[in-house]
Protein backbone atom coordinates (compact mmCIF):
# COMPACT_ATOMS: atom_id res chain seq x y z
CA UNK A 1 0.00 0.00 0.00
CA UNK A 2 2.86 2.37 0.83
CA UNK A 3 4.33 1.76 -2.65
CA UNK A 4 1.00 2.71 -4.20
CA UNK A 5 0.93 5.99 -2.30
CA UNK A 6 4.55 6.64 -3.27
CA UNK A 7 3.81 6.17 -6.97
CA UNK A 8 0.65 8.29 -6.74
CA UNK A 9 2.69 11.15 -5.25
CA UNK A 10 5.41 10.77 -7.90
CA UNK A 11 5.16 14.38 -9.05
CA UNK A 12 6.30 15.71 -5.64
CA UNK A 13 9.96 15.90 -4.58
CA UNK A 14 11.18 12.66 -3.00
CA UNK A 15 11.85 14.23 0.42
CA UNK A 16 8.30 15.54 0.64
CA UNK A 17 6.86 12.13 -0.25
CA UNK A 18 8.84 10.53 2.58
CA UNK A 19 7.62 13.19 4.98
CA UNK A 20 4.00 12.70 3.93
CA UNK A 21 4.28 8.96 4.40
CA UNK A 22 5.88 9.30 7.84
CA UNK A 23 3.22 11.78 8.98
CA UNK A 24 0.55 9.51 7.54
CA UNK A 25 1.89 6.52 9.49
CA UNK A 26 1.96 8.58 12.69
CA UNK A 27 -1.63 9.71 12.17
CA UNK A 28 -2.77 6.16 11.48
CA UNK A 29 -1.31 5.17 14.84
CA UNK A 30 -2.06 8.22 17.00
CA UNK A 31 -5.67 8.88 16.00
CA UNK A 32 -6.94 5.39 16.93
CA UNK A 33 -4.81 5.63 20.07
CA UNK A 34 -6.55 8.85 21.08
CA UNK A 35 -9.90 7.22 20.40
CA UNK A 36 -8.86 4.25 22.51
CA UNK A 37 -7.81 6.59 25.33
CA UNK A 38 -11.15 8.40 25.17
CA UNK A 39 -13.14 5.20 25.30
CA UNK A 40 -10.89 3.72 27.96
CA UNK A 41 -12.08 6.51 30.27
CA UNK A 42 -15.67 5.49 29.53
CA UNK A 43 -14.82 1.82 30.05
CA UNK A 44 -13.18 2.70 33.35
CA UNK A 45 -16.24 4.53 34.63
CA UNK A 46 -18.54 1.77 33.43
CA UNK A 47 -16.47 -1.12 34.84
CA UNK A 48 -15.92 0.52 38.20
CA UNK A 49 -19.59 1.49 38.28
CA UNK A 50 -20.65 -2.09 37.59
CA UNK A 51 -18.38 -3.41 40.33
CA UNK A 52 -19.97 -0.91 42.74
CA UNK A 53 -23.46 -2.11 41.68
CA UNK A 54 -24.08 1.13 39.81
CA UNK A 55 -24.62 1.49 36.07
CA UNK A 56 -22.18 4.30 35.29
CA UNK A 57 -22.66 7.05 32.71
CA UNK A 58 -25.60 6.35 30.37
CA UNK A 59 -27.06 9.76 29.55
CA UNK A 60 -24.96 11.12 26.66
CA UNK A 61 -25.80 9.17 23.53
CA UNK A 62 -26.97 5.55 23.40
CA UNK A 63 -25.79 3.77 26.58
CA UNK A 64 -23.48 6.70 27.31
CA UNK A 65 -21.30 6.06 24.29
CA UNK A 66 -20.82 9.75 23.52
CA UNK A 67 -19.73 10.57 27.08
CA UNK A 68 -15.97 10.78 26.28
CA UNK A 69 -16.71 13.21 23.45
CA UNK A 70 -18.77 15.40 25.75
CA UNK A 71 -15.94 15.28 28.31
CA UNK A 72 -13.36 16.25 25.69
CA UNK A 73 -15.45 19.16 24.45
CA UNK A 74 -15.99 20.36 28.01
CA UNK A 75 -12.27 20.22 28.79
CA UNK A 76 -11.35 22.07 25.58
CA UNK A 77 -13.66 25.00 26.29
CA UNK A 78 -12.55 25.49 29.88
CA UNK A 79 -10.05 28.15 30.81
CA UNK A 80 -6.40 27.21 31.24
CA UNK A 81 -5.45 28.77 34.54
CA UNK A 82 -1.84 29.77 35.08
CA UNK A 83 -1.13 30.20 38.79
CA UNK A 84 0.27 33.69 39.49
CA UNK A 85 3.51 32.48 41.05
CA UNK A 86 4.03 29.47 38.80
CA UNK A 87 6.94 29.24 36.41
CA UNK A 88 5.07 29.86 33.17
CA UNK A 89 7.46 28.14 30.80
CA UNK A 90 7.91 24.99 32.87
CA UNK A 91 4.21 24.93 33.76
CA UNK A 92 3.34 24.53 30.10
CA UNK A 93 6.34 22.31 29.36
CA UNK A 94 5.34 19.80 32.07
CA UNK A 95 2.32 18.28 30.34
CA UNK A 96 4.08 18.30 26.97
CA UNK A 97 7.05 16.45 28.45
CA UNK A 98 4.64 13.88 29.86
CA UNK A 99 2.71 13.28 26.67
CA UNK A 100 5.60 13.32 24.18
CA UNK A 101 7.44 10.24 25.53
CA UNK A 102 4.13 8.46 26.12
CA UNK A 103 3.37 8.79 22.41
CA UNK A 104 6.97 8.42 21.16
CA UNK A 105 7.22 4.97 22.75
CA UNK A 106 4.52 3.75 20.36
CA UNK A 107 6.85 4.21 17.37
CA UNK A 108 8.52 0.85 17.91
CA UNK A 109 5.52 -1.19 19.03
CA UNK A 110 4.68 -3.90 16.49
CA UNK A 111 1.01 -4.76 16.01
CA UNK A 112 1.47 -7.66 13.66
CA UNK A 113 4.33 -9.32 11.83
CA UNK A 114 6.04 -6.30 10.25
CA UNK A 115 3.25 -3.88 11.13
CA UNK A 116 5.39 -1.32 12.96
CA UNK A 117 6.33 2.31 12.32
CA UNK A 118 10.01 1.89 13.08
CA UNK A 119 11.42 -1.62 13.25
CA UNK A 120 14.60 -0.95 15.25
CA UNK A 121 16.72 -3.64 16.87
CA UNK A 122 16.86 -2.10 20.33
CA UNK A 123 13.14 -1.42 20.58
CA UNK A 124 12.92 -2.84 24.12
CA UNK A 125 15.63 -0.44 25.32
CA UNK A 126 13.96 2.42 23.47
CA UNK A 127 10.65 1.72 25.19
CA UNK A 128 12.31 1.45 28.60
CA UNK A 129 14.01 4.80 27.98
CA UNK A 130 10.85 6.51 26.75
CA UNK A 131 8.59 5.31 29.55
CA UNK A 132 11.17 6.46 32.13
CA UNK A 133 11.34 9.92 30.54
CA UNK A 134 7.68 10.49 31.40
CA UNK A 135 8.62 11.11 35.03
CA UNK A 136 10.39 14.35 34.05
CA UNK A 137 7.08 15.82 32.97
CA UNK A 138 5.57 14.92 36.35
CA UNK A 139 8.51 16.37 38.31
CA UNK A 140 8.57 19.56 36.24
CA UNK A 141 4.80 19.98 36.53
CA UNK A 142 4.95 19.52 40.31
CA UNK A 143 7.85 21.94 40.65
CA UNK A 144 6.53 24.62 38.28
CA UNK A 145 3.10 24.71 39.96
CA UNK A 146 4.67 26.32 43.05
CA UNK A 147 2.18 24.48 45.27
CA UNK A 148 3.01 22.18 48.15
CA UNK A 149 0.57 19.47 47.20
CA UNK A 150 1.82 19.41 43.62
CA UNK A 151 5.39 19.27 44.88
CA UNK A 152 4.65 16.40 47.27
CA UNK A 153 2.91 14.53 44.48
CA UNK A 154 5.88 15.03 42.18
CA UNK A 155 8.31 13.79 44.84
CA UNK A 156 6.25 10.69 45.51
CA UNK A 157 5.85 9.99 41.82
CA UNK A 158 9.56 10.37 41.15
CA UNK A 159 10.57 8.06 44.01
CA UNK A 160 7.99 5.47 43.00
CA UNK A 161 8.82 5.43 39.31
CA UNK A 162 12.55 5.24 39.97
CA UNK A 163 12.17 2.25 42.29
CA UNK A 164 9.78 0.32 40.06
CA UNK A 165 11.86 1.06 36.99
CA UNK A 166 14.49 -1.31 38.36
CA UNK A 167 12.15 -4.25 38.90
CA UNK A 168 10.60 -3.57 35.52
CA UNK A 169 14.01 -3.44 33.85
CA UNK A 170 15.04 -6.75 35.41
CA UNK A 171 11.80 -8.35 34.23
CA UNK A 172 12.58 -7.12 30.74
CA UNK A 173 16.11 -8.54 31.00
CA UNK A 174 14.49 -11.90 31.71
CA UNK A 175 12.50 -11.63 28.48
CA UNK A 176 15.64 -10.54 26.66
CA UNK A 177 17.55 -13.57 27.95
CA UNK A 178 14.72 -15.88 26.96
CA UNK A 179 14.19 -14.47 23.48
CA UNK A 180 17.80 -13.55 22.72
CA UNK A 181 16.70 -10.33 21.09
CA UNK A 182 15.82 -6.75 21.96
CA UNK A 183 13.46 -6.44 19.00
CA UNK A 184 9.83 -6.72 20.07
CA UNK A 185 8.81 -8.43 16.83
CA UNK A 186 11.48 -11.08 17.31
CA UNK A 187 10.49 -11.53 20.95
CA UNK A 188 6.96 -12.36 19.84
CA UNK A 189 8.15 -14.71 17.11
CA UNK A 190 10.41 -16.47 19.64
CA UNK A 191 7.23 -17.45 21.50
CA UNK A 192 5.85 -19.24 18.46
CA UNK A 193 5.62 -22.97 18.90
CA UNK A 194 3.51 -26.01 18.21
CA UNK A 195 2.01 -25.98 21.72
CA UNK A 196 0.28 -22.61 21.52
CA UNK A 197 -0.31 -21.04 24.91
CA UNK A 198 2.26 -23.25 26.62
CA UNK A 199 4.98 -21.81 24.42
CA UNK A 200 4.31 -18.26 25.60
CA UNK A 201 6.79 -16.72 28.04
CA UNK A 202 4.16 -16.29 30.74
CA UNK A 203 4.72 -19.94 31.68
CA UNK A 204 8.52 -20.12 32.08
CA UNK A 205 8.76 -16.48 33.19
CA UNK A 206 5.62 -16.42 35.37
CA UNK A 207 7.15 -14.44 38.28
CA UNK A 208 8.67 -11.93 35.87
CA UNK A 209 5.31 -11.64 34.12
CA UNK A 210 3.51 -10.82 37.36
CA UNK A 211 6.27 -8.48 38.55
CA UNK A 212 6.30 -6.71 35.19
CA UNK A 213 2.58 -6.12 35.16
CA UNK A 214 2.41 -4.94 38.78
CA UNK A 215 5.44 -2.69 38.21
CA UNK A 216 3.67 -1.41 35.11
CA UNK A 217 0.63 -0.49 37.21
CA UNK A 218 2.98 1.33 39.58
CA UNK A 219 4.82 3.04 36.70
CA UNK A 220 1.61 4.50 35.34
CA UNK A 221 0.64 5.73 38.83
CA UNK A 222 -2.59 3.77 38.77
CA UNK A 223 -4.49 2.42 41.76
CA UNK A 224 -3.43 0.81 44.09
CA UNK A 225 -0.14 2.67 43.55
CA UNK A 226 -1.64 6.09 42.93
CA UNK A 227 -0.02 7.92 45.86
CA UNK A 228 1.24 10.52 43.37
CA UNK A 229 -2.36 11.62 42.92
CA UNK A 230 -3.66 10.49 46.29
CA UNK A 231 -6.80 12.59 46.20
CA UNK A 232 -7.60 11.85 49.83
CA UNK A 233 -4.19 13.02 51.05
CA UNK A 234 -2.69 15.56 48.66
CA UNK A 235 -5.77 16.65 46.69
CA UNK A 236 -4.63 15.57 43.21
CA UNK A 237 -0.87 15.47 43.56
CA UNK A 238 1.26 16.86 40.79
CA UNK A 239 -1.61 18.15 38.67
CA UNK A 240 -3.67 20.07 41.28
CA UNK A 241 -2.95 23.40 39.60
CA UNK A 242 -3.74 22.21 36.09
CA UNK A 243 -7.03 22.80 34.33
CA UNK A 244 -8.55 22.46 30.90
CA UNK A 245 -6.29 21.14 28.10
CA UNK A 246 -3.12 21.12 30.20
CA UNK A 247 -4.91 18.77 32.59
CA UNK A 248 -6.35 16.64 29.83
CA UNK A 249 -2.85 16.19 28.35
CA UNK A 250 -1.76 14.57 31.63
CA UNK A 251 -4.86 12.44 31.41
CA UNK A 252 -4.11 11.43 27.82
CA UNK A 253 -0.53 10.55 28.74
CA UNK A 254 -1.61 8.44 31.72
CA UNK A 255 -4.08 6.44 29.67
CA UNK A 256 -1.75 6.13 26.68
CA UNK A 257 0.84 4.73 29.10
CA UNK A 258 -1.72 2.30 30.50
CA UNK A 259 -2.50 1.00 27.03
CA UNK A 260 1.22 0.80 26.25
CA UNK A 261 1.95 -1.26 29.37
CA UNK A 262 -0.97 -3.59 28.62
CA UNK A 263 0.20 -3.97 25.02
CA UNK A 264 3.81 -4.64 26.02
CA UNK A 265 2.74 -7.25 28.57
CA UNK A 266 0.72 -8.95 25.84
CA UNK A 267 3.65 -8.77 23.42
CA UNK A 268 6.35 -10.01 25.76
CA UNK A 269 4.55 -12.60 27.87
CA UNK A 270 1.37 -13.54 26.04
CA UNK A 271 2.70 -14.08 22.54
CA UNK A 272 1.49 -10.79 21.04
CA UNK A 273 -0.39 -11.48 17.84
CA UNK A 274 0.08 -15.26 18.04
CA UNK A 275 -3.15 -17.21 18.15
CA UNK A 276 -3.76 -19.17 21.36
CA UNK A 277 -5.35 -21.92 19.27
CA UNK A 278 -2.03 -23.36 18.04
CA UNK A 279 -1.78 -26.91 19.27
CA UNK A 280 -5.54 -27.09 19.95
CA UNK A 281 -6.87 -26.82 16.42
CA UNK A 282 -5.12 -28.45 13.44
CA UNK A 283 -2.64 -26.16 11.70
CA UNK A 284 -4.61 -26.36 8.45
CA UNK A 285 -7.45 -24.38 10.07
CA UNK A 286 -5.14 -21.58 11.22
CA UNK A 287 -3.33 -20.90 7.96
CA UNK A 288 -4.54 -19.86 4.55
CA UNK A 289 -6.81 -17.22 3.14
CA UNK A 290 -10.33 -18.04 4.34
CA UNK A 291 -12.31 -15.93 6.81
CA UNK A 292 -12.08 -18.68 9.42
CA UNK A 293 -8.30 -18.84 9.09
CA UNK A 294 -8.08 -15.07 9.38
CA UNK A 295 -10.16 -15.10 12.56
CA UNK A 296 -8.58 -18.13 14.23
CA UNK A 297 -5.02 -17.64 12.99
CA UNK A 298 -2.40 -15.13 14.10
CA UNK A 299 -3.33 -11.52 13.69
CA UNK A 300 -3.70 -8.08 15.21
CA UNK A 301 -7.09 -9.02 16.70
CA UNK A 302 -5.46 -11.44 19.13
CA UNK A 303 -3.05 -8.72 20.23
CA UNK A 304 -5.92 -6.28 20.77
CA UNK A 305 -7.90 -8.89 22.70
CA UNK A 306 -4.95 -9.60 25.00
CA UNK A 307 -4.35 -5.88 25.47
CA UNK A 308 -8.01 -5.35 26.36
CA UNK A 309 -7.75 -8.09 28.96
CA UNK A 310 -4.85 -6.33 30.68
CA UNK A 311 -6.63 -2.99 30.47
CA UNK A 312 -9.63 -4.60 32.15
CA UNK A 313 -7.24 -5.80 34.87
CA UNK A 314 -6.09 -2.20 35.40
CA UNK A 315 -9.70 -1.16 35.98
CA UNK A 316 -10.46 -4.25 38.07
CA UNK A 317 -7.51 -3.47 40.34
CA UNK A 318 -8.71 0.08 40.76
CA UNK A 319 -12.17 -1.10 41.76
CA UNK A 320 -10.76 -3.65 44.22
CA UNK A 321 -7.64 -2.55 46.04
CA UNK A 322 -7.21 0.26 48.53
CA UNK A 323 -4.22 2.54 48.02
CA UNK A 324 -0.85 1.27 49.28
CA UNK A 325 0.83 3.25 52.00
CA UNK A 326 3.92 5.03 50.72
CA UNK A 327 6.44 2.99 52.73
CA UNK A 328 4.67 -0.23 51.69
CA UNK A 329 5.12 0.72 48.06
CA UNK A 330 8.83 1.20 48.61
CA UNK A 331 9.08 -2.08 50.53
CA UNK A 332 7.28 -3.96 47.76
CA UNK A 333 9.46 -2.47 45.06
CA UNK A 334 12.87 -2.81 46.68
CA UNK A 335 12.60 -5.76 49.06
CA UNK A 336 10.24 -8.09 47.18
CA UNK A 337 10.16 -7.40 43.46
CA UNK A 338 13.87 -6.85 42.91
CA UNK A 339 14.94 -10.05 44.74
CA UNK A 340 12.25 -12.06 42.91
CA UNK A 341 13.34 -10.77 39.53
CA UNK A 342 17.03 -11.37 40.23
CA UNK A 343 16.38 -14.95 41.33
CA UNK A 344 14.17 -15.67 38.35
CA UNK A 345 16.70 -14.07 36.02
CA UNK A 346 19.14 -16.78 37.12
CA UNK A 347 16.47 -19.44 36.66
CA UNK A 348 15.68 -18.15 33.18
CA UNK A 349 19.36 -18.05 32.27
CA UNK A 350 19.75 -21.64 33.50
CA UNK A 351 16.72 -22.72 31.47
CA UNK A 352 18.23 -21.14 28.37
CA UNK A 353 21.69 -22.59 28.95
CA UNK A 354 20.41 -26.14 29.54
CA UNK A 355 17.79 -25.73 26.77
CA UNK A 356 14.82 -26.64 28.93
CA UNK A 357 11.89 -27.53 26.67
CA UNK A 358 9.41 -26.79 25.26
CA UNK A 359 10.51 -23.16 25.32
CA UNK A 360 14.25 -23.08 24.82
CA UNK A 361 15.11 -26.21 22.83
CA UNK B 1 5.67 -21.69 61.41
CA UNK B 2 2.76 -19.28 60.97
CA UNK B 3 5.26 -16.66 59.89
CA UNK B 4 6.44 -18.94 57.10
CA UNK B 5 2.93 -19.85 55.92
CA UNK B 6 1.94 -16.19 56.06
CA UNK B 7 5.00 -15.33 54.01
CA UNK B 8 4.05 -17.79 51.29
CA UNK B 9 0.41 -16.75 51.45
CA UNK B 10 1.37 -13.16 50.79
CA UNK B 11 3.82 -14.22 48.10
CA UNK B 12 1.17 -15.99 46.05
CA UNK B 13 -1.15 -13.01 46.51
CA UNK B 14 -3.99 -15.21 47.75
CA UNK B 15 -5.80 -12.41 49.56
CA UNK B 16 -5.56 -10.09 46.60
CA UNK B 17 -7.09 -12.75 44.36
CA UNK B 18 -9.91 -13.21 46.86
CA UNK B 19 -10.60 -9.49 46.66
CA UNK B 20 -10.60 -9.63 42.88
CA UNK B 21 -13.05 -12.55 42.93
CA UNK B 22 -15.38 -10.56 45.19
CA UNK B 23 -15.44 -7.47 42.97
CA UNK B 24 -15.66 -9.78 39.96
CA UNK B 25 -18.85 -11.24 41.39
CA UNK B 26 -20.33 -7.81 41.97
CA UNK B 27 -19.56 -6.94 38.34
CA UNK B 28 -22.38 -9.28 37.32
CA UNK B 29 -24.81 -8.36 40.11
CA UNK B 30 -28.12 -6.72 39.32
CA UNK B 31 -27.57 -2.96 39.46
CA UNK B 32 -29.51 -1.04 42.07
CA UNK B 33 -29.32 2.41 40.47
CA UNK B 34 -32.69 4.21 40.37
CA UNK B 35 -32.68 6.40 37.28
CA UNK B 36 -34.55 9.22 38.98
CA UNK B 37 -36.68 11.21 36.58
CA UNK B 38 -37.89 8.00 34.89
CA UNK B 39 -37.88 5.69 37.92
CA UNK B 40 -38.86 6.59 41.46
CA UNK B 41 -38.54 4.82 44.76
CA UNK B 42 -41.76 3.86 46.57
CA UNK B 43 -43.06 6.54 48.95
CA UNK B 44 -44.67 6.20 52.38
CA UNK B 45 -48.08 7.80 53.16
CA UNK B 46 -46.19 9.60 55.91
CA UNK B 47 -43.90 11.33 53.41
CA UNK B 48 -43.21 14.92 54.43
CA UNK B 49 -43.11 17.12 51.37
CA UNK B 50 -44.71 20.43 50.45
CA UNK B 51 -47.25 21.80 52.97
CA UNK B 52 -50.96 22.19 52.33
CA UNK B 53 -54.00 23.59 54.15
CA UNK B 54 -57.10 21.41 54.02
CA UNK B 55 -60.80 22.26 53.88
CA UNK B 56 -63.90 20.43 55.09
CA UNK B 57 -66.08 18.89 52.36
CA UNK B 58 -68.45 21.87 52.60
CA UNK B 59 -65.62 24.17 51.58
CA UNK B 60 -64.94 25.66 55.01
CA UNK B 61 -61.22 25.83 55.87
CA UNK B 62 -60.23 23.54 58.73
CA UNK B 63 -57.75 25.76 60.48
CA UNK B 64 -59.09 27.26 63.73
CA UNK B 65 -56.03 29.43 64.44
CA UNK B 66 -55.10 27.58 67.65
CA UNK B 67 -51.45 28.40 66.87
CA UNK B 68 -50.18 25.05 68.16
CA UNK B 69 -48.18 24.61 64.98
CA UNK B 70 -46.66 28.06 65.33
CA UNK B 71 -45.70 27.22 68.91
CA UNK B 72 -44.23 23.78 68.10
CA UNK B 73 -42.35 24.78 64.96
CA UNK B 74 -38.64 24.33 65.85
CA UNK B 75 -37.49 26.48 62.91
CA UNK B 76 -39.93 29.33 63.62
CA UNK B 77 -41.11 29.07 60.03
CA UNK B 78 -44.84 29.60 60.74
CA UNK B 79 -46.49 32.97 61.32
CA UNK B 80 -50.23 33.19 62.19
CA UNK B 81 -52.61 36.13 62.72
CA UNK B 82 -56.26 35.55 63.62
CA UNK B 83 -59.55 37.37 64.15
CA UNK B 84 -63.13 36.59 65.14
CA UNK B 85 -65.49 36.19 62.25
CA UNK B 86 -69.08 37.47 62.12
CA UNK B 87 -70.41 33.98 62.94
CA UNK B 88 -68.33 33.93 66.12
CA UNK B 89 -65.65 31.47 64.97
CA UNK B 90 -61.95 32.18 65.19
CA UNK B 91 -60.14 31.98 61.84
CA UNK B 92 -56.73 32.97 60.52
CA UNK B 93 -56.19 36.17 58.61
CA UNK B 94 -52.62 35.22 57.90
CA UNK B 95 -51.00 31.79 57.79
CA UNK B 96 -47.48 31.86 56.35
CA UNK B 97 -44.86 29.12 56.14
CA UNK B 98 -41.39 30.16 55.09
CA UNK B 99 -40.08 27.11 53.21
CA UNK B 100 -36.54 28.45 53.31
CA UNK B 101 -36.70 28.09 57.10
CA UNK B 102 -38.81 24.92 57.29
CA UNK B 103 -36.93 21.72 58.16
CA UNK B 104 -39.81 19.41 57.20
CA UNK B 105 -39.94 17.80 60.65
CA UNK B 106 -43.71 17.29 60.47
CA UNK B 107 -44.37 18.68 63.98
CA UNK B 108 -46.99 21.13 62.65
CA UNK B 109 -48.95 18.28 61.10
CA UNK B 110 -48.51 16.25 64.28
CA UNK B 111 -49.74 19.01 66.57
CA UNK B 112 -52.77 20.06 64.51
CA UNK B 113 -56.01 19.10 66.34
CA UNK B 114 -58.15 19.41 63.18
CA UNK B 115 -55.74 17.99 60.55
CA UNK B 116 -55.67 21.37 58.82
CA UNK B 117 -51.95 21.75 58.10
CA UNK B 118 -50.50 18.68 56.42
CA UNK B 119 -47.38 17.76 54.51
CA UNK B 120 -48.05 16.18 51.13
CA UNK B 121 -46.10 13.77 48.94
CA UNK B 122 -45.29 16.59 46.54
CA UNK B 123 -41.56 17.34 46.74
CA UNK B 124 -40.59 18.27 43.17
CA UNK B 125 -41.13 22.02 43.39
CA UNK B 126 -38.79 24.93 43.15
CA UNK B 127 -38.74 28.68 43.47
CA UNK B 128 -36.93 31.13 41.27
CA UNK B 129 -36.79 33.71 44.04
CA UNK B 130 -37.39 33.69 47.76
CA UNK B 131 -40.98 34.86 47.42
CA UNK B 132 -41.85 31.67 45.58
CA UNK B 133 -40.81 29.68 48.64
CA UNK B 134 -42.86 31.82 51.03
CA UNK B 135 -46.16 29.96 51.30
CA UNK B 136 -49.09 32.24 52.13
CA UNK B 137 -52.51 31.03 53.26
CA UNK B 138 -53.87 31.28 49.70
CA UNK B 139 -51.04 29.24 48.26
CA UNK B 140 -51.38 26.60 50.99
CA UNK B 141 -55.11 26.30 50.45
CA UNK B 142 -54.55 26.04 46.69
CA UNK B 143 -52.14 23.14 47.21
CA UNK B 144 -54.65 21.52 49.54
CA UNK B 145 -57.50 21.91 47.02
CA UNK B 146 -55.37 20.44 44.27
CA UNK B 147 -54.14 17.42 46.24
CA UNK B 148 -57.09 16.76 48.57
CA UNK B 149 -57.74 13.28 47.18
CA UNK B 150 -54.19 12.11 47.76
CA UNK B 151 -54.01 13.83 51.15
CA UNK B 152 -57.24 12.19 52.34
CA UNK B 153 -56.11 8.76 51.09
CA UNK B 154 -52.75 9.11 52.87
CA UNK B 155 -54.43 10.16 56.17
CA UNK B 156 -56.80 7.18 55.91
CA UNK B 157 -53.92 4.79 55.23
CA UNK B 158 -52.02 6.05 58.26
CA UNK B 159 -55.02 6.34 60.60
CA UNK B 160 -54.75 2.79 62.11
CA UNK B 161 -51.23 3.61 63.38
CA UNK B 162 -52.04 6.93 65.02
Amino acid sequence: MIEAIESALDFLPAGLVTLIIIVGKILVLVLPLMGAVAYLTLAERKVIGYMQVRIGPNRVGPRGLLQPIADAVKLMFKETILPAKANRFLFIAGPILTLAPALAAWAVVPFDDGLVISNIDASLLYILAMTSLGVYGVIIAGWASNSKYAFLGALRSAAQIVSYEIAMGFALVGVLVAAGSLNLGEIVEAQRGSLGIINWYMIPLLPLFIVYFIAGVAETNRAPFDVAEGESEIVAGFHVEYSSMTFSIFFLAEYANMILIALLTALMFLGGWLSPLHGILPASLLEGEGVLALLLGDGIHWLLAKTSFFLFLFLWFRATFPRYRYDQIMRLGWKIFIPITIVWLLVAAAMVVWKIGPWFN
Amino acid sequence: MTAITNYFKSLILIELFRGLVLTGKYFFRKKITVQYPEEKTPMSPRFRGLHAQRRYPNGEERCIACKLCEAVCPALAITIDSEERDDGTRRTTRYDIDLTKCIFCGFCEESCPVDAIVETRHFEYHGENRDDLYMTKEKLLAVGDKMEKQIAADRAADAPFR
